[in-house]
């Protein structure tokens, strides 16, 4: 083979490995409108600020819970590693995946994922793994969470899985193919719009109420990885009544808590405490809190953490203070946006799973 | 393990790898264990029934070659005494006793093809037959069994005839019987032409390797960009027979056509590319089908190696037994010349076409459209004379647009043909062909309704271009020869076309969550 032909193997290599990637980046789903969620994983990387507290679960801590409202109230540095029906492996892999960059002081864990004990769906796998950096904890996530259909390598090359995307592209797979806008704060999804929580039907009953082998498993690696790196694990059931949280799952968690001698405090009980009004902090009927709900349960919540655990006061460290200022001027922004929208509109426009049918001004 | 998987490619990719820095002398080898890990990871049962025929055969061979050394040593050690008439006896005594040898392996491969592909289909006739209700055995088929059952046998047969020289070695021999990349699809190879090159030492040559690569790369073009992105309105076409008729059928027939030229030429392309990447040679399995001017020069163009088998094998010793020269002469003083002289070879031609068709399925539309295919050959046949007097009445034979017509009427009836196994139901076939001419509404050409065989307009125009490169390549072929020779002059576009062609199939290829992933039509013969 001559010098030639191999200069011109190699630049040929490099610029299909190029052409491919920017194939990639085009082709997988921006998630910047509608549904957001699966642009939260990524999110996390870019936060500059440490975090001695990081919430890890499903769509009953990322959008229940205010990080800048514990900051704003306590001080608290904190971060939501949440994603749609974030399976506990996979709530597990993140956290492991967190404290390759940062070992906080208290981790957080919402309980109702234990009600899944296997992978449950490529699309809500997909918007909690896609956005993870390529490391042992992304290939230990997709490991776990494939269902029968889905393949790790379409996972490490998403070309593979989005390539027939290329018939969708819209004006939005361009304009964020580089950038992307930040759809949450610190992991928190943000929706000030209201409805009323509904009455719900019987919950119904179950052949048996034991929580899955597979799941009660990973709560336990998960308690282990927390106690190996020092780190304190607290349990929590967010004050959300639908999906039900049947009291015999609740006694096997606190079984399980005592057995490790961990935290455990289910908030539904704590409804009136906190302030909650169901019939204004929620946006859709009651399965998720709203804004305003979500600053009641973080101020609650907040003070729990606040007295039990050593944690820093944040807004009194000027170089973590200003990150946190940055953080609180979108927020408040984003809000004020949001809030507009309600008054102009009657309904959020640019926000929510409706916002790409709606369109964008 | 399908040629489409991820699997199947990782496996290929560290097969070249290894393939070239173990030890020359352990290329075969290596080869044969790859071979046995790929039929084991398709199901370790499959391995019992290609062990045995590769025993079976090596067995009978080295039979025959001993009888043969005998043979020669004992007339090398007589040669001052032995007379012309022993010397015949000892030599037809020594056939015999092959004969018997190749009997014995024929009855036991074709017996064991015969009873796994196709107890259940007897079974079923003799259901419908005598309104029995035998059960049905439902055993294995194991993967690629007719093709390597006729690869196996030929060499067998060839070996009988002193063709080729019997292989002592056990493990070439099984090499040669299960070579991976033609289990799945053939082509059928020849002993005498394989082995030419399957057990030689090959050094690493950039140009061979990436002549196989690209040969691959075309492969999965044709495969996994246009096949599989085609079976989708396929199989809505034929699945729904109440719906889709009329022009729909005349859509099914002609998506069918190139999704199964491009499914089998890919395949092929695979086979054959994986094996040129690894220095080994194999004979091509298609000219260019869909150039042919007629329908007999279709088969010599389509699964060439098939066509050639059933020639060899079947065909000419058929023509040339006893009993059929008896006929032959039989027919000739009964019938007359002009219809004696046809007897034996439409009935040699006849089992050919039944055969063709068995061994493409076990079930009736597979035999009646081997059957068609040897109605419509006979029939052109036949009319040959009247044909040729028109065309030099006219003058059209050799014009352009004649060879355009012929190539068109020759696409158009063998895809007619090719509907039996299309629908896999024989009257349904002739009911929806029938629609084709009663119910054919040319609104559905323009009115959306091919939107609606779940292809989008984008899937559409991926189709085209594909097919068009297809065709230009076809085109630069028949008038120029291979492209890829032609190609590999200028590196810039060898390789830029190499990068294109692999960048091309990640990004428009039918594969992955969303499609099915589909297994080559020719693997389940």
């Amino acid at each position: 083979m001559t010098k030639k032909r191999a200069f011109i193997i190699v630049f040929y290599l490099v610029l299909t490995v190029a052409v491919l990637w920017f194939v990639q980046r085009l082709v997988m789903p921006k998630y910047q409108y509608g549904i957001v969620e699966g642009a939260m994983a990524a999110e996390y990387y870019e936060a500059d600020e440490p975090h001695e507290v990081i919430f890890v679960g499903d769509c009953e801590v990322y959008e229940a819970i205010s990080p800048v409202t514990l900051y704003e109230e306590y001080g608290i540095s904190s971060y939501i590693r949440g994603s749609a029906q974030q399976l506990v492996w996979q709530s597990y892999y993140l956290l492991e995946d967190a404290l390759r960059y940062e070992t906080p002081k208290v981790v957080v864990f919402n309980v109702l994922a234990l009600k899944y004990d296997e992978p449950q769906s490529e699309t809500y796998n997909r918007m909690t793994i896609d956005g993870m950096r390529l490391s042992p904890s992304k290939i230990g996530i997709i490991e776990e969470s494939m269902t029968p259909d889905e393949k790790m390598i379409e996972y490490i090359f998403p070309i593979l899985r989005y390539h027939s995307r290329w018939s969708e592209l819209d004006q939005d797979d361009w304009d964020y193919l580089w950038d992307r806008d930040r759809v949450t704060h610190n992991g928190y999804y943000m929706r000030v719009d209201i409805k009323p929580e509904a009455e719900f039907p019987e919950p119904p009953l179950l052949t048996d109420y034991s929580l899955g082998d597979n799941a009660m498993y990973w709560l336990g690696r998960m308690a282990d990885l927390c106690a190996e790196n020092d780190i304190e694990l607290v349990l929590i059931k967010s004050p959300i009544k639908f999906p039900f949280w049947y009291d015999q799952w609740d006694q096997q968690v606190s079984a399980f808590a005592r057995s490790r001698g961990l935290t455990y405090i289910n908030f539904i009980d704590a409804r009136d405490d906190m302030g909650l009004d169901m019939t204004r902090d929620t946006y859709d009927a009651g399965l998720h809190l709203n804004l305003t709900g979500a600053e009641k349960f973080a101020r609650y919540l907040g003070a729990i953490l606040d007295e039990s655990y050593d944690l820093t006061d944040y807004r009194e460290v000027p170089e973590v203070a200003a990150e946190w200022e940055d953080i609180c001027e979108a927020y408040h922004a984003m809000a004020a946006a949001q809030y507009q929208e309600l008054i102009e509109y009657g309904y959020l426009r640019n926000w929510g799973s409706a916002a790409v049918e709606m369109g964008r001004p | 393990m399908l040629f489409t998987s991820y699997g199947f490619i990782a496996f290929i990719a560290i097969l070249f790898v290894v393939y070239y820095i173990v030890p020359k002398k352990w290329q075969w080898p290596l080869l044969l264990m790859a071979s046995g890990v790929f039929y084991w990871i398709a199901d370790p049962r499959y391995l019992i029934f290609i062990f045995v025929t590769s025993l079976s055969a090596w067995g009978c061979g080295v039979l025959m070659a001993r009888i043969n050394d005998g043979q020669a040593l004992y007339l090398k050690e007589h040669a001052d005494t032995v007379t012309k008439d022993e010397k015949k006896a000892l030599k037809a005594k020594n056939k015999k006793r092959k004969w018997h040898i190749l009997l014995a392996c024929l009855i036991l491969n074709i017996g064991i093809l015969a009873v796994t592909k196709y107890t259940d289909f007897v079974i079923d006739n003799i259901n419908n037959a005598f309104h029995s209700g035998l059960h049905k055995v439902d055993l294995i088929i194991p993967m690629g069994i007719s093709f390597y059952t006729f690869q196996t046998m030929s060499y067998i047969i060839d070996a009988y005839r002193g063709t080729v020289t019997p292989e002592r070695n056990p493990f070439k021999l099984a090499l040669f019987t299960s070579f991976f990349p033609q289990l799945v699809q053939g082509p059928i190879n020849r002993y005498g032409d394989l082995s030419k090159t399957l057990y030689e030492p090959h050094r690493f040559s950039e140009k061979v390797f990436s002549m196989g690569l690209m040969r691959i790369l075309w492969g999965y073009f044709k495969k996994v960009v246009v096949a599989d992105r085609m079976i989708t309105a396929v199989t809505m076409l034929v699945s729904d027979t109440d719906t889709y008729t009329g022009a729909y059928v005349f859509v099914a027939m002609f998506f069918y056509a190139f999704e199964l030229y491009c499914d089998f030429t890919g395949g092929i392309d695979i086979t054959i590319g994986i094996a040129q990447a690894l220095g080994i040679t194999m004979k091509e399995n298609f000219n260019l089908p869909y150039f042919s001017k007629d329908i007999k020069e279709y088969w010599n163009r389509w699964h060439i190696s098939m066509g050639s088998w059933f020639t060899d094998y079947i065909f000419y010793p058929l023509s040339v037994s006893p009993r059929m020269l008896k006929l032959s002469k039989w027919s000739r003083e009964h019938l007359g010349k002009v219809i004696g002289k046809r007897v034996t070879v439409y009935l040699a031609a006849f089992i050919v076409w039944f055969t063709t068709g068995l061994w493409h399925g076990a079930a009736w539309n597979f035999i009646v459209w081997g059957l068609m295919n040897f109605v419509v050959i006979m029939i052109s046949q036949e009319l040959a004379p009247l044909y040729s007097k028109f065309h030099k009445k006219f003058g059209f034979k050799g014009k352009s647009w004649y060879t355009v017509f012929e190539i068109i009427r020759t696409i158009f009836l063998m895809s007619l043909i090719r509907m039996f196994d299309c629908y896999r139901n024989v009257p349904m076939t002739f009911k929806m062909v029938g629609t084709m001419f009663t119910r054919f509404r040319l609104k559905i050409f323009t009115d959306g309704s091919l939107l609606k065989l779940g292809l989008t307009k984008y899937d559409y125009i991926v189709l085209a271009v594909a097919l068009i490169v297809i065709l230009s390549v076809s085109i630069f072929k028949y008038n120029r020869g291979e492209v890829r020779t032609k190609l590999y002059e200028k590196p810039w576009l060898w390789y830029g076309a190499m990068s294109a062609l692999f960048i091309v199939i990640i990004v428009f290829g039918a594969y992955g969550i969303g499609y099915d992933s589909t297994q080559f039509i020719y693997n389940q013969f």
